[in-house]
């Protein structure tokens, strides 16, 4: 074959791919942004007394671990026209992002919430605490301790999901590199190099997170 | 001309879940023995062993799975191999494999007591009797619940072939919902055969989880 490797595709593309990887950090904070929100409603959702909005969480939750995100953004894609709505891909793949993130943060963050001896809950509400602040102060904040590895280590994998959003030509590296990838023919060399792009991504977000553990949660145990 | 959603069209989304079985078992064949030894070095004393598979895994686990795929296909292509679609798709998802459940069971095999390692030496074991009769078995069981998690995650992942161009269920319901025009329909069945096959597999992970505490209790 006479196909050489040639890189200086790569070079020439250098700011439109570092646009592109800025395209995808916004996407994933978004997605995380949203997927944290529908979390923790979903936790209050899933404990409530009135049991079809119980049974709706379930079903919700497994339902979207049980599908893949492709199938997922495909949905949202053209169900959302059906219901007046007409975003566009990048908003579109974020509210994906957010719903397919948030399914698999329910179920982390109630684990954390379970955590929490019910005798602190019960303290809390005895102190004349708000239900709300009881939640927030007494039940959230070491919860989120708690569940904090899992819940980055969720993030991290949903800042790389956001590859699959090319499919709906979202803003982002991977559909950045197609559009490269399909003017030069030189698929190999742009998919390796915006690989280690990704790797440099997910290492700098886990390098973020832990920075953010180290300040937020420095309170002693006992 | 427009046809409709009908058992024509259900028969070959069957046929793009066949192909989707097929993937997920190639995969956790060849990732699973590719996998071991993944583990295995992982764990190993050599520091050049398990520093190399540290970084497989790093590398595997800190990428997106469609990259490692685009890279595979056209790498492969590259080497001037002329593979079939299915074939380098199914390398891909080897590699993949081989490194999550390669950290997945290198876990396990650490949580097994050292213990049990020591007294297997003390009793004339060399190693790989020692891993084959006493770490690996108690190791495996460890290891149950969250190797059909992986299961389940591999199933959804092998839809990212679509993107590649290769004719699984996702691909079909792509083709499918172009065919018909009822987008919403066709992924709904999609979806609704995905869940049908990981959900199952998903209780079945939870219960095995449990299990595997209480017998820890």
């Amino acid at each position: 074959m006479g196909h050489s490797l040639d890189f200086s595709v790569v070079y020439d593309n250098a700011p439109a791919l570092l646009w592109g990887c800025l395209g995808t950090i916004g996407l994933a904070l978004a997605g995380m942004a949203l997927a944290l929100v529908i979390g923790l409603l979903g936790v209050l959702a899933r404990a409530s007394r009135f049991a079809p909005l119980r049974i709706a969480t379930v079903a919700f939750i497994e339902v979207i671990r049980n599908t893949p995100f492709l199938v997922q953004i495909f949905f949202i894609f053209f169900v959302l026209p059906y219901a007046g709505l007409r975003l566009n891909p990048t908003v579109t793949a974020i509210i994906a992002l957010g719903i397919n993130g948030g399914a698999y943060a329910i179920e982390i963050i109630r684990g954390g919430v379970q955590s929490i001896p019910r005798g602190q809950i019960e303290a809390g509400l005895a102190l004349g605490l708000h239900r709300l602040q009881v939640f927030r102060l007494v039940v959230l904040r070491p919860a989120l301790r708690a569940i904090y590895p899992a819940l980055t280590s969720q993030f991290v994998l949903l800042t790389l999901t956001t590859s699959i959003c090319t499919s709906v030509a979202a803003y982002e590296l991977t559909s950045v590199a197609q559009r490269i990838e399909s003017d030069s023919f030189r698929s190999f060399e742009v998919y390796f190099s915006i690989t280690f792009l990704y790797l440099a991504m997910s290492w700098l977000l886990m390098t973020g997170f832990a920075a953010i553990a180290s300040r937020a949660f420095a309170w002693p145990t006992r | 001309m427009i046809t409709s959603f009908g058992l024509p069209q259900f028969g070959f989304l069957l046929t793009g879940l066949q192909w989707t079985l097929a993937l997920t078992a190639i995969a956790l064949i060849g990732g699973g023995l590719a996998g071991l030894a993944i583990a295995l070095a992982r764990v190993a004393r050599s520091p050049w062993l398990w520093r190399s598979a540290a970084g497989y895994i790093a590398l595997f686990q800190g990428t997106p799975l469609l990259m490692q795929l685009f890279v595979v296909y056209y790498g492969l292509g590259l080497l001037g191999l002329k593979l079939p679609a299915w074939v380098a798709v199914a390398i891909g998802f080897t590699l993949n494999a081989s490194a999550f459940l390669g950290d997945i069971w290198r876990g396990a095999i650490q949580a097994v007591p050292h213990g049990q390692a020591e007294a297997a030496s003390a009793l004339g074991l060399r190693y790989a009797a020692r891993m084959r009769h006493v770490v690996l078995p108690q190791a495996l069981r460890i290891a149950q619940p969250a190797t059909v998690g992986y299961l389940v995650q591999l199933i959804k992942g092998t839809s990212l072939a679509a993107i590649v161009g290769f004719i699984e269920l996702a691909r079909a319901g792509q083709i499918v919902a172009n065919q018909t025009h009822s987008p919403l329909m066709v992924y709904g069945v999609v979806g609704a055969l995905y869940f049908a096959i990981c959900w199952p597999l998903s209780l079945y992970s939870a219960r095995l989880e449990t299990r595997l505490a209480v017998a820890v209790r």
